[in-house]
């Protein structure tokens, strides 16, 4: 009934209960003492003036209170006892009810699950690439996808910069079913380091790395940087992108050879990646959707991209 | 063009200069400030309008509070100081205190809104909602603000009659809380000029926010236009005011339970239940004194309703009073705990702001306007049936904004929650940004009508005060009557 972990000290219960409760018993005396007749009307109907006159001509007559109007003062203010009562409100008192926010969302989760959980756990025994053919489970994949990831991969699943394209078949973190449960479920951190943190000191150190990895999928690029870039490249960028620029998914490199990029491929924004470097971020879903429902989603993204060469 | 008003030789006059500049600079601002209104609600329906400038400094979210700011703070900030300069003095039958103060009070209050008109969109904030301005402009406004609370109180103290009007209570209420609130949300650390850190941090930092912002609701846009009301619909209905036990009620009841409301823009989020509880328990009270304001202010007019066939002027007041009385129901309603879980963070609290913000404020104002700036003048009112093409214009203004958020509001409500049989979201949010399409459409429209109305009063007052039909200002300190 109640709940003192609220406060620090009971002076600061006190000093909520008291005006509440003084203020609402004030709000009752003030209609029930003014709330009577008053003089008598005349006859227009309205009863005399106050005797003060403004400006010349401001007066006030002093009609009793409307009955209608004092009844809604009072249902309004028994209202507010009556819930007063009902739910937390006054201090550390929790209310009769037992309500707190966090129990509605809880209840409201546990009635979901109960109600939704078993459309969903029906199919995380089935093998992703074969749910992939099966309608039904693609359609709820698809409505989960709508649900939680179009804020970031847009509702056609093409991404947008720093957000990649689900649709084609290029993974940063692997393609194969597994692992992309494996990402939904615990998330990715993905980090390019800035130049300063590679060694990279100078502004024709960064050039020369930018006209490289140009060089690995497009044909226009400046080729004595390319030549320079390429030293520097297989001294320090391949640890993660690999001799060959062609990416390690274990780390989340991207393949730079294949045109496809993440934060653009204009010489000017690789420029602004090697230089300033990136931070990705997937948040974890596990254990917020479960894992049933991180199956069907699976299910979803390996079906958008199954059938593309 | 104000230097010709004459007045009458030898006796004491109204401070009516000061008057004369906060009513032209409400019109001002009024036209400013919606029209910026119109070009953001036309950003939502077009975004490819930003293509066009292409620059950040137009862009919704630097335009956004420029709009709030200046309608809020210049066209209701000016129009309250100067009708609350009219008002005091003439019912304290007294000239303000100190007129040098009082102009001090005047350019201050303009310096403020100049800065916030270059400051917000250079994109200098403080992301407060309707506290945006930064530290160094929140000290300005402070110090304008102190000096008004001295000429008005410091008018009151001198009155020549023992009773206090009615409209200077409201008035007051809303300087001396607007002193507290502006004051204590804007407690910052500076780390530049332009720069500063809330001196709050997490929820605090919101129960403060909202604390100011929805006594910002009800204490600058709803006592101070309560000031208003009670001055200017007895003198343009020329009947008493209709209770004086009334307003006593639902003045003490309304100041009381508005201080609380705030926690109602909290629901469902990290502030702890009991907070959330107070704040929607105080909401359903304030119903009632709202409703007693409500009540007043027509009531007022019994016994005079066939003015209304009449007196567009009027007809502002009246349809402004019912616009607070729709509103004043639908906010105790949206703070109720299961009904914010639909409403909040839809269209549907834009609505119900701009119900308020146009219904209310914008047209009790209108009126007061009509009635005074003839008389601070010293000129007739060029057309009146340019008052009636406003009425009608900004009314089919208001009513095509509220349905339209309505619609949307409830939609955009009812799209989020809408879940399929597998307890996935049925809409995806961008679906839900397209069903809004027309509604936005609308409301541009709406506000565009609303806009055209305000221009048409621009023209009107403009006609007025530089009319070369001059007659005599009536500025001359009245003695107070004998009460009889």
């Amino acid at each position: 009934m109640f709940d003192s972990s609220v406060f620090t000290s009971q002076f600061w219960e006190w000093f909520i209960i008291v005006p509440t409760v003084g203020g609402i018993i004030a709000c009752f005396a003030l209609i029930w003492w003014l709330g009577g007749d008053t003089g008598k009307p005349e006859e227009d109907g309205n009863v005399e003036t106050m005797g003060h006159v403004w400006d010349e001509t401001l007066e006030e007559y002093n009609n009793p209170l409307p009955r209608w109007w004092l009844n809604l003062f009072y249902i309004c203010l028994w209202v507010s006892v009556v819930y007063l009562i009902l739910y937390p409100g006054l201090g550390s008192f929790a209310g009769i009810l037992g309500w707190t926010e966090v129990k509605q969302y809880e209840q409201e989760m546990e009635a979901a699950e109960n109600r939704y959980g078993p459309i969903y756990a029906k199919y995380s025994k089935e093998a992703i690439p074969d749910l992939a053919q099966n309608p039904d489970a693609v359609k709820l994949g698809h409505r989960l996808y709508m649900t939680y990831c179009t804020v970031c991969h847009g509702s056609d699943a093409g991404g947008v910069k720093g957000y990649p394209n689900l649709r084609d078949d290029d993974w940063l973190y692997g393609g194969d079913p597994s692992l992309i449960k494996t990402t939904i479920m615990g998330g990715r951190q993905g980090m390019m380091p800035t130049a300063m943190q590679n060694g990279l000191t100078t502004d024709v150190d960064i050039n020369n790395v930018t006209q490289y990895v140009l060089s690995l999928s497009v044909n226009e690029y400046d080729k004595t940087a390319a030549a320079e870039g390429q030293k520097t490249f297989q001294r320090i960028c391949f640890a993660c992108h690999g001799m060959d620029g062609k990416g390690m998914q274990a780390l989340g490199a991207p393949n730079l050879t294949d045109n496809i990029w993440l934060y653009g491929g204009s010489a000017e924004t690789i420029k602004e990646t090697i230089a300033n470097g990136r931070q990705g971020r997937m948040p974890a879903h596990g254990e917020f959707l479960g894992e049933s429902k991180v199956h069907l989603l699976a299910t979803y993204i390996y079906g958008l991209s199954a059938d593309k060469p | 063009m104000t230097e010709k008003v004459t007045s009458t030789a030898g006796q004491d006059t109204y401070n009516y200069k000061v008057i004369r500049q906060f009513a032209i600079m409400t019109i001002v601002w009024g036209v400013v400030g919606m029209t910026v209104g119109v070009y953001i609600a036309a950003l939502l329906v077009w975004p490819e309008l930003n293509n066009i400038l292409d620059v950040p400094y137009f862009t919704f979210g630097r335009l956004r509070p420029l709009h709030t700011n200046a309608v809020i703070f210049a066209f209701g900030g000016s129009a309250l100081i100067g009708t609350s300069y009219y008002v005091v003095q003439r019912t304290c039958h007294v000239r303000l205190i100190s007129d040098k103060l009082a102009a001090f009070t005047f350019w201050g209050w303009q310096l403020v809104i100049v800065l916030a008109v270059i400051t917000f969109p250079l994109g200098i904030t403080t992301t407060k909602e309707y506290a945006e301005l930064e530290w160094p402009i929140d000290i300005l406004l402070a110090v304008v603000w102190i000096a008004y609370a001295i000429v008005f109180f410091g008018t009151i103290a001198k009155r020549k009659v023992s009773h206090i009007y009615v409209a200077n209570w409201f008035y007051g209420s809303f300087v001396v809380t607007i002193a507290l609130l502006h004051i204590f949300n804007n407690l910052e650390v500076p780390v530049s000029m332009w720069k500063s850190y809330s001196a709050y941090a997490g929820v605090q930092d919101a129960m403060v926010q909202w604390w100011y912002g929805h006594n910002a609701v009800g204490f600058f846009l709803t006592t101070g236009f309560l000031g208003m009301m009670y001055y200017f619909v007895p003198k343009q209905a020329e009947r008493p005011v209709y209770s004086y036990r009334l307003s006593i009620v639902h003045f003490w009841a309304l100041i009381f339970t508005y201080i609380w409301a705030g926690p109602h823009h909290l629901h469902y989020t990290a502030l702890p239940d009991w907070t959330q509880t107070l704040g929607m328990v105080m909401s359903i009270i304030l119903f009632a004194p709202s409703w007693g304001g409500m009540i007043n202010g027509i009531m007022t007019l019994s016994g005079a309703w066939e003015k209304l066939r009449t007196d567009p002027i009027l007809r502002f007041m009246i349809v402004a009073i019912s616009f607070y009385g729709m509103s004043t129901f639908e906010g105790p309603l949206m703070a109720i705990r299961t009904v914010n879980a639909l409403s909040h963070y839809t269209d549907w609290t834009v609505g119900h702001v701009h119900s308020g913000a146009l219904g209310w404020v914008a047209m009790i104002t209108m009126g007061s306007l009509y009635y005074m700036i003839p008389r601070l003048f010293g000129r007739k009112l060029y057309s009146l049936k340019l008052v009636e093409a406003h009425f009608w214009v900004s009314t089919i203004g208001v009513v095509l904004y509220i349905t339209a958020m309505w619609v949307s509001g409830i939609m955009q409500g009812l799209m989020w929650r809408a879940v399929n049989a597998d307890g996935t979201l049925t809409y995806s949010f961008v679906e839900s940004v397209q069903a809004m399409h027309p509604y936005y459409l609308t409301r541009w429209v709406g506000g565009l009508f609303f806009l055209t109305g305000m221009l048409i009063m621009a023209y009107n007052i403009f006609k007025t005060v530089t009319s070369s039909q001059v007659t005599e200002v009536n500025d001359a300190v009245v003695a107070p009557a004998l009460a009889h």
